[in-house]
């Protein structure tokens, strides 16, 4: 059982995030740290690794060559390998050209399974993993709470606007796990210490076969025309309770006329 | 969505409905602005995955020289919306709010980094695709109704791996969240699920319904139907009255296109009290309960 699990550097929670005016992307200056959310999908992965008896966990990602940073705290956490496609060419990409990189990385590495976690914190995107089934042409369950390996198939249960649904798909397959589905394990001292010692392989574009203009910003098709800021949602009131919120709140529905 | 598609003025606004069973909803769509409505009708697409409907859209993208395909953002659309970027080597803009055509040329306004910035993109080649937040939007019913047609979806091996097992249905209680003009919604900061009856008889004397964060559902505490947020519903009543919610960013989407939002919080520094037009700092144990009786000694 190979399992695959697709992560991304994000600025660190405490950042202050920003968008560069000049270059209209955002700003990765300062602090990196693995998305949140990869972590219940490495998490994710061990355990079904641990279920499974035997296989390998190697963690994917597309970003700047301090990224490896960050997928080290997924091989702490016991993750076997990371590979990193690092390549100057590829800054810049949006979904459609990250989804090309990533279906490439992935092709090389033929995994059963691919993970990837619910989204990522910094573009607030979930839905890269749609566009790499594609790419890949394979099966693909998103938002999934519970996740069982059974043979050569796999049952997701998918959390929904209305509950959840059931859905089983055949290997290899692509799922996006909820962060509901488990609690990440905090790395090990251990772990730590062995992490830099395990396999970390750096990617180029031309090792992976793919043209340079076809990623980066050449290859997107969206693009960043301005920024601004959002307006001011009215008058915000803040009142605290000195024993007359009920009524105050009363008064403000009725001025509303609202009742 | 037809609504605004229509408004744009940048073409003729094709509406598409795929699954089982749904011919009935094609008369109404044609009501709000499509000039076409396809349907794909078939047994094989009852199931809500994504998959099928990549291969139903690009279809018709191909055969009808579709240039723009756009999206009310649901977990299902999402996928279906990146699948088919990737299979029509398109462009794909998300957490869209508004859009707005510049001779032709559509500008998407996306609320980014927490709705801390707003980020106009556009796309730099056609099929474009967009998802938009839900409520982004007013329905407007416009006077030519739209024709009707049906197309039959050739479906591709890939798509048709995964299976639905058992589908989720919503659990109905109370008037539906999406539909109500007052929602009163329970967070963790309820302490315990027994206290939700706060929320329900606040929801009562305020003739509305009752949502609740994910936390709360997650942990057991009320149904999913319930849920408003990112992995939930999203509503825009005139009321929204949020009782021990935080006012994270998933509850923010779902939410904040509320017209009046009144939040009753125990902390002082929660997020929600930067976007709600009334703050309460304060115990709900003791507010609710009183504002509840203030506003039934008002009806009575």
């Amino acid at each position: 059982m190979k399992i695959a699990v697709c992560v991304k550097e994000v600025p660190d929670a405490t950042a202050h995030k920003r968008i560069d005016p000049g270059t209209k992307r955002l700003d990765r200056s300062g602090e990196g740290a693995l998305n949140a959310f990869d972590a219940n999908a490495v998490e994710e992965a061990l355990r079904l690794k641990a279920a499974t008896g035997d296989g390998e966990v190697v963690v994917v990602s597309m970003g700047p060559e301090r990224a490896l940073n960050s997928l080290r705290k997924a091989l702490a956490m016991g993750a076997d390998r990371a590979v990193l496609v690092c390549d100057e060419g590829a800054a810049g990409s949006d979904l459609l050209a990250t989804s090309r990189v990533l279906a490439k990385a992935l092709d090389r590495e033929q995994p059963d399974l691919v993970l990837f976690g619910q989204q990522s914190s910094d573009s607030d995107g979930a839905v890269l993993w749609a566009a790499v089934a594609e790419r890949l042409r394979r099966p693909v369950i998103s938002q999934v709470a519970e996740l069982t390996l059974d043979g050569g198939s796999l049952t997701g249960k998918r959390q929904t606007e209305f509950g959840y649904d059931v859905i089983r798909a055949p290997l290899p397959a692509v799922v996006a796990v909820a962060d509901s589905i488990n609690e990440p394990r905090y790395p090990s001292l251990k772990g730590i210490m062995g992490a830099k010692s395990k396999p970390q392989e750096t990617l180029s574009l031309a090792d992976l076969g793919v043209e340079a203009s076809s990623v980066g910003a050449e290859g997107s098709r969206t693009e960043v025309l301005g920024l601004s800021d959002p307006p001011p949602r009215g008058d915000t009131r803040k009142i605290e309770d000195d024993g007359s919120a009920a009524d105050q709140i009363v008064a403000f529905l009725t001025e509303k006329r609202l009742i | 969505m037809l609504s605004k598609a229509a408004s744009l003025g940048a073409g003729d606004v094709t509406g598409v409905i795929v699954g089982s069973g749904v011919e009935g909803l094609a008369a109404q769509a044609a009501t709000y602005g499509a000039a076409t409505v396809y349907v794909a009708d078939d047994s094989s697409l009852e199931a809500p995955l994504p998959q099928p409907r990549i291969d139903a859209v690009a279809q018709l993208v191909a055969d009808k020289g579709i240039e723009t395909v756009l999206f009310g953002q649901s977990i299902l659309a999402a996928d279906i919306a990146s699948g088919l970027a990737a299979r029509l080597d398109a462009g794909l803009n998300w957490q869209l709010t508004d859009l707005t055509s510049d001779g032709g040329n559509l500008i998407g306004r996306q609320s980014a980094l927490g709705d801390s910035v707003l980020v106009d993109v556009g796309w730099t080649s056609t099929p474009r695709i967009g998802l938009f937040r839900a409520g982004a939007f007013d329905p407007t019913e416009q006077p030519a109704a739209g024709t009707v047609e049906t197309f039959e979806v050739q479906l591709q091996e890939h798509s048709l791996a995964a299976e639905m097992v058992e589908q989720a249905h919503a659990e109905e209680s109370g008037p539906s969240i999406e539909d109500a003009d007052v929602i009163v919604a329970g967070g963790r900061g309820l302490g315990e699920p027994e206290k939700f009856a706060l929320v329900e008889d606040l929801a009562r004397a305020l003739g509305g319904a009752v949502a609740a964060t994910r936390a709360v559902v997650d942990a057991g505490w009320y149904p999913y139907s319930a849920q408003v947020g990112q992995t939930g519903k999203s509503v825009s009543p005139a009321l929204y009255v949020a009782c021990g919610i935080s006012g994270a960013i998933q509850h923010k989407v779902g939410m904040q296109s509320s017209k009046t939002i009144v939040a009753i919080n125990k902390d002082p520094n929660a997020p929600i009290f930067e976007f709600a037009d009334l703050g309460v700092v304060g115990d709900l144990h003791q507010i609710l309960p009183k504002l509840t009786a203030a506003l039934q000694a008002r009806k009575s």
